[in-house]
C-alpha cells in the first residue's frame, strides 16, 4: 500500500483548474518528484497534500486514513519553503524547536520535555551540519545556512512526510548542487519519505526516485528518471526534459515492419526508425508525428554512411564549456547537435549529420 | 487564520463543511459581531444620524427647511471659502514641495541632512500648537513685526497676521510636507535606469522630467494633493485664531453650535461631510488613471548627484540653511516664549523677562495637572481601543479570499478619516446627545467618555492602516509554515503573526496617541468641564493672554511629540 495516494485531485482558482484530475501514489522511504515549468499546478498538489490548500474535489489518503479536509497542523508532515519561511523573530534554536513546542501544547507525540526539545533541536542541526548556531540571528546567517535551518525545522518534528517547495531554488548552482546531494543522502540515510517540487531537470533527476512530470494541471508521465529521460511518452515530455530534437514527419509505410520508414515534413528527406509494435499501434493514421532524438545522439561526419545520413550546414554554433551545441540546417530540417569538441568547425561548413535509427523514438504530435 | 478556510471551502461538499466550517465559524462570528456592532453604533449610526437630522425639523422631515439653509449666503459663500483656500494650499504646497523634493532627493551638499531631519516637522505639530507658535513668531505683535518695527521706526505693525494671505501661508508652512515626503519618496522609487535608457535614447533633460519623471510621480502627487486638500479642509485653529473674514465651514459649524442655531450646524456637517467625501472620490478615481507598475523587477537604484559647481553648492546649501531656519523658528519662538512670565510681553520684541515658573505651575498646579491627566488618559484609552480594533479588523479583512463584506467593512472602517473632526465631533455628539430607539437611554454627551470615544473613532484608521500595511508585509509562507509545524490558530497568532506586526501596529498606534494628545478640532465641541484636554487649556489661556503658559503647554506637548516619534521610528527600523 503506498503511503501517501492522492486520488483524482483536482483544484481551481477562479477560471484556471490549477489542478485536474491528479493521481500520484508515493511509496514509503520513496524521493518523490513533481517536476514541471511554473503555473503546471506542481506547487498547488504539494500545498493540498501539506494541507494549505483544500482541493475541489478528490481524495488524499496517508497511511491508509484519509485526510483530504484534516487541518495543515494536524497532519504531522514536514515543509520547506522556497524562501525558506524563517520566523525573522525567533533565532536558529527557536525557529528548530517551533514545531516540537507546538506539538508539545497540543499533546501530541513528537514534543517532550524541555531537555528532550534542546535534545532533538541540537540533533536537528547536527544532522544539517550547523551544530552551536543555536542562537545566531536568522538574518544574519548565509542563504545556504538559512536553508539548512530550513531543512532542520521540517526534520526535528521527525515528519511522517517531508514536502520540498523549491528549497534550492535561491541557492547559487555550486552551493545547490553541493547542498542536493547532502539532501539526498540526509532523506534516505532518516529513512524519510520526501515529496520534492522543481522546476529543474537536473535537479529532480540527481535527487529523486520516481518523477511525476506535470504540465497544465495534470500528470502528464510518471516515472523512474532513466525511463523518462529514454522514453518521454509525448512531445511535451521530450521537450521538457532536455532540448530533444523533435521531427515532424509523416509515415511511409504501414507494414508491421520492425522498420519503419517515414517522410520529414521539413526537408522531406526519408528517415527510417527502429519502432516496437506498440509505439506504432498507438499512432493516429494518416497524421504527422514526431520523431525525437537527443542531440547528443546525433552524430556528426560519421564515416560509416549508412542509414538517416544527411548532408548540411552549420547555422550556429554555441560553446557550453565541456560540451558544444551545434546548430545544422539539412535541407530545411533543423537538427540540434551536442559535440564534445568543435575546434574542427565553423559556420557556414558543410557537413554530415546522421540520426541513428535505434536512438529515434515516436511521439504523438500534439 | 482558520476563517479563511471556511470561506475558500466547497459549499457543494457537506462533509467537509461540517468539518472545516464549524469551529472556525465561531471564531469569526464573534469577530464579525464585535466589529458590526462597533461600526453600527461608532460609524453607521451617528453618521447617518447626521444627515437625517439635517432632513428633519421639529420632529418631522422637512428637507425644505434643510434646501432654505443650504441656499442661504452665508452658508454657500462659507462653502465657496472653504474650497477655495483648500484649492490654494494645495497649489502653494506643491510649488513649495515638490521642488524641495526634487533639490533635497536628487543632489547631495552640505546642509541638506539637516534640512532632511526637519522637513517633517510641521506634520508632527499639533495645529493648535503650530497656529500659537506663528502667532508669536509672525502675528502683529509677533517678533518678526516688532523687529521691523524697531528696525525702521514704524509708528504701527508692519502688517497684521489675518486674512486669507496669513491663513494660507500657514496652511502652506503645515501643509508642504506632504508634497516633500510623498514626492521625495516617489523620486526614490523611480527606477533610475527609466531616466538613463530615455537619455540613451537621447531625450533632454526637460524631456526627461516631463516624460519619464512626473509621469511616474503623478501618484505621489496625487496622494499629497489629497491629503493637502483634506487636511485643508478640516482646518480649524488657524481659521479660528486668524482667520478674520475668512469664514471656512469648520468654524461655521462651531460658531453655529455656539450661538444654539443647530439647523445651521447640522446642514454644514453635512455639507462638509459631502465636500470631503467628493474629494476623495475625485482623487482616487483619478489616482486609478496615473497608477503605473513598473515592468522590470530589479531596478538601479539612483545615487544622489554631489553638486560639483561653486555656486550651485552654495546656493544650495544656503537654501537648505534658510528653509531649516524657517522650520525651526516657530518652534524655537514658542519654546523662547515658554520662559516667558506671563503679561510681561507687551510692545517689546522680544519677551523682556523670562522664568521658569510656567512650567513649574504646569507641574505642580492640580488644574494644569488634571489637563494633563484628561489628556494621557483619554489619548491613551482610546490609543489601546485603536489597537485591539485593529487586530479584530485585519483578522477579517487581511485573511483570506476578498469578499464584499470585507470591502464594505474596509471602507466603513477608513470612513471617519476621510470626514473632517468637525464632522466626527458633531455626529457623536447629535447621536449621544439624548435618549432614543436605537440608544436606549445611553448618552455620551457631557461625559468624560465621549473624547476618548471621538479619538478612537477620528483615529483608529490610522492603526488600522499600520497593522494592515504590516500584515500585507508579513510573508504569507510563516504563517504556513507555522502550520505545517503543528501550531494551531491561536499559537500562529501569538507567536508568529503578533510578534511580527507589533513594531509596525505599535508605530501606528505611538502616532496616533501623539496626536490625540495634542486634538483641539473636535475636543472644542465636545469637551466637559470634566475632561478639558491639553489643547482647550491652550486656547483659554491664549485668550487670558497667559502666553507664557499658552506656550508651555505646548512646548511640553511637542517634546512628548519628538520622545514617541523617536521610539516610533526605532520600532519601524525594527520592523524592516
Amino acid at each position: 500500500m503506498p503511503l501517501l495516494n492522492l486520488k483524482q485531485i483536482s483544484k481551481r482558482f477562479g477560471d484556471t483548474a490549477a489542478v485536474a484530475d491528479v493521481s500520484i501514489a508515493v511509496e514509503r522511504g520513496e524521493f518523490f518528484g513533481l517536476l514541471g515549468p511554473s503555473g503546471c499546478g506542481k506547487t498547488t498538489t504539494l500545498r493540498i497534500i501539506a494541507g494549505l490548500e483544500s482541493p475541489d474535489t478528490g481524495r488524499v489518503e496517508f497511511d491508509g486514513r484519509e485526510i483530504t479536509t484534516l487541518s495543515s497542523e494536524k497532519r504531522g508532515f514536514g515543509m520547506v519553503f522556497q524562501n525558506y519561511a524563517l520566523f525573522p523573530h525567533l533565532n536558529v534554536f527557536e525557529n528548530v524547536a517551533f514545531g516540537l513546542r507546538a506539538r508539545r501544547e497540543r499533546g501530541s507525540s513528537g514534543g517532550g520535555s524541555d531537555g528532550a526539545i534542546t535534545d532533538k533541536v541540537h540533533r536537528a542541526l547536527e544532522l544539517v551540519q550547523l551544530p552551536g548556531f543555536d542562537n545566531r540571528r536568522v538574518d544574519e546567517l548565509s542563504g545556504g545556512q538559512q536553508q539548512r535551518v530550513a531543512i532542520a525545522r521540517a526534520i526535528a518534528i521527525e515528519p511522517s512526510l517531508l514536502l520540498f517547495d523549491e528549497p534550492l531554488s535561491n541557492l547559487d548552482v555550486a552551493l545547490r548542487e553541493e547542498t542536493r546531494r547532502e539532501l539526498r543522502a540526509l532523506v534516505k540515510r532518516l529513512k524519510l519519505t520526501a515529496v520534492y517540487v522543481t522546476h529543474d531537470q537536473a535537479e529532480a533527476f540527481a535527487l529523486c526516485d520516481r518523477i511525476a512530470v506535470m504540465g497544465k494541471g495534470s500528470v502528464l508521465q510518471m516515472g523512474a528518471p532513466r525511463e523518462l529521460y529514454d522514453h518521454p511518452a509525448n512531445a511535451a515530455v521530450a521537450g521538457f526534459l532536455g532540448n530533444n530534437n523533435l521531427i515532424l514527419a509523416m509515415r511511409l509505410t504501414s507494414s508491421n515492419d520492425p522498420v519503419t520508414r517515414f517522410k520529414t515534413i521539413d526537408g522531406g528527406h526519408i528517415l527510417t526508425v527502429n519502432a516496437s509494435h506498440e509505439e506504432l499501434m498507438s499512432l493516429p493514421v494518416n497524421k504527422p508525428c514526431r520523431l525525437a532524438i537527443r542531440p547528443e545522439a546525433v552524430e556528426l561526419n560519421h564515416k560509416s554512411g549508412g542509414n538517416n545520413q544527411l548532408a548540411a550546414r552549420i547555422e550556429l554554433i554555441e560553446f557550453g564549456g565541456a560540451t558544444t551545441t551545434l546548430r545544422v540546417d539539412a535541407g530545411g530540417l533543423k537538427v540540434e547537435v551536442l559535440v564534445l569538441s568543435v575546434d574542427e568547425f565553423a559556420i557556414g561548413d558543410e557537413c554530415l549529420v546522421t540520426l541513428p535509427s535505434d536512438q529515434i523514438r515516436l511521439l504523438p504530435h500534439n | 487564520m482558520h476563517s479563511e478556510r471556511s470561506i475558500e471551502t466547497n459549499p457543494t461538499d457537506p462533509k467537509r463543511r461540517r468539518r472545516l466550517a464549524l469551529p472556525a465559524h465561531s471564531k469569526s462570528f464573534f469577530l464579525y459581531l464585535i466589529v458590526g456592532l462597533v461600526l453600527l453604533y461608532g460609524i453607521i449610526y451617528p453618521t447617518a444620524n447626521v444627515f437625517i437630522a439635517a432632513l428633519q425639523h421639529e420632529g418631522g422631515w422637512s428637507p425644505e427647511k434643510f434646501f432654505a439653509v443650504l441656499s442661504q449666503r452665508s452658508v454657500i459663500e462659507s462653502a465657496g471659502t472653504s474650497i477655495a483656500v483648500s484649492v490654494l494650499t494645495v497649489l502653494f504646497c506643491a510649488l513649495v514641495g515638490v521642488p524641495l523634493a526634487f533639490l533635497f532627493e536628487r543632489y547631495a551638499f552640505p546642509g541638506r541632512r539637516l534640512f532632511a531631519a526637519l522637513a517633517a516637522l510641521p506634520l508632527v505639530l499639533p495645529p493648535l500648537v503650530g497656529t500659537v507658535a506663528f502667532i508669536f513668531l509672525c502675528g502683529e505683535s509677533g517678533i518678526l513685526a516688532r523687529s521691523i518695527q524697531h528696525v525702521f521706526h514704524l509708528t504701527r505693525a508692519p502688517w497684521t497676521l489675518r486674512g486669507w494671505g496669513a491663513l494660507l501661508l500657514f496652511h502652506t508652512y503645515t501643509m508642504y510636507p506632504f508634497f516633500y515626503v510623498l514626492a521625495g519618496a516617489g523620486l526614490q522609487r523611480i527606477d533610475a535606469g527609466l531616466a538613463e535608457a530615455a537619455r540613451s535614447l537621447g531625450a533632454s533633460r526637460a524631456r526627461v522630467l516631463f516624460r519619464v519623471t512626473l509621469p511616474q510621480l503623478t501618484p505621489s502627487l496625487i496622494a499629497a494633493a489629497l491629503l493637502t486638500f483634506m487636511t485643508s479642509m478640516a482646518s480649524f485653529s488657524a481659521p479660528l485664531l486668524f482667520g478674520g473674514n475668512v469664514r471656512m465651514l469648520t468654524l461655521e459649524i462651531f460658531n453655529a453650535r455656539q450661538r444654539g442655531d443647530s439647523s445651521v450646524a447640522l446642514t454644514e456637517t453635512v455639507l462638509l461631510a459631502l465636500i470631503s467625501f467628493a474629494a476623495l472620490i475625485f482623487f482616487q478615481r483619478y489616482e486609478g488613471t496615473r497608477r503605473f507598475v513598473a515592468a522590470a523587477m530589479k531596478g538601479t537604484t539612483r545615487r544622489r548627484k554631489r553638486l560639483q559647481s561653486g555656486l550651485g553648492r552654495l546656493l544650495a546649501s544656503s537654501a537648505a540653511i534658510v528653509f531649516s531656519l524657517l522650520l525651526a523658528l516657530p518652534i524655537a519662538t514658542l519654546v523662547l516664549v515658554s520662559f516667558s512670565r506671563d503679561g510681561s510681553w507687551t510692545t517689546q520684541t522680544l519677551p523682556p523677562i523670562y522664568t521658569v515658573s510656567n512650567f513649574s505651575r504646569l507641574a505642580t498646579d492640580v488644574d494644569s495637572r488634571s489637563v494633563f491627566v484628561n489628556s494621557l488618559l483619554m489619548a491613551g484609552i482610546a490609543t489601546l481601543a485603536a489597537l485591539i480594533w485593529s487586530f479584530c479588523v485585519t483578522a477579517l479583512t487581511a485573511t483570506g479570499k476578498p469578499s464584499r463584506w470585507k470591502r464594505l467593512i474596509s471602507v466603513l472602517v477608513l470612513l471617519p478619516w476621510a470626514l473632517p473632526g468637525t464632522v466626527v465631533a458633531v455626529s457623536v455628539a447629535e447621536a449621544y446627545g439624548q435618549p432614543n430607539a436605537l440608544t436606549g437611554s445611553f448618552i455620551l454627551v457631557g461625559t468624560f467618555w465621549i473624547l476618548p470615544v471621538v479619538y478612537f473613532l477620528r483615529f483608529m484608521p490610522l492603526v488600522v492602516r499600520a497593522v494592515q500595511a504590516s500584515i500585507e508585509q508579513l510573508d504569507r509562507a510563516l504563517e504556513e509554515a507555522a502550520a505545517v509545524l503543528g501550531a494551531n490558530w491561536w499559537r500562529r497568532f501569538w507567536r508568529v503573526r503578533l510578534p511580527l506586526v507589533a513594531p509596525g501596529a505599535l508605530a501606528g498606534a505611538l502616532l496616533v496617541f501623539v496626536i490625540a494628545m495634542g486634538e483641539y478640532v473636535a475636543s472644542v465641541i465636545v469637551f466637559t468641564p470634566g475632561n478639558r484636554p491639553v489643547s482647550i487649556a491652550i486656547a483659554s489661556a491664549m485668550r487670558d493672554f497667559n502666553l507664557g503658559t499658552a506656550a508651555a503647554y505646548g512646548v511640553i506637548l511637542i517634546a512628548m511629540i519628538v520622545v514617541v516619534m523617536i521610539v516610533a521610528g526605532r520600532l519601524e527600523s525594527r520592523a524592516r
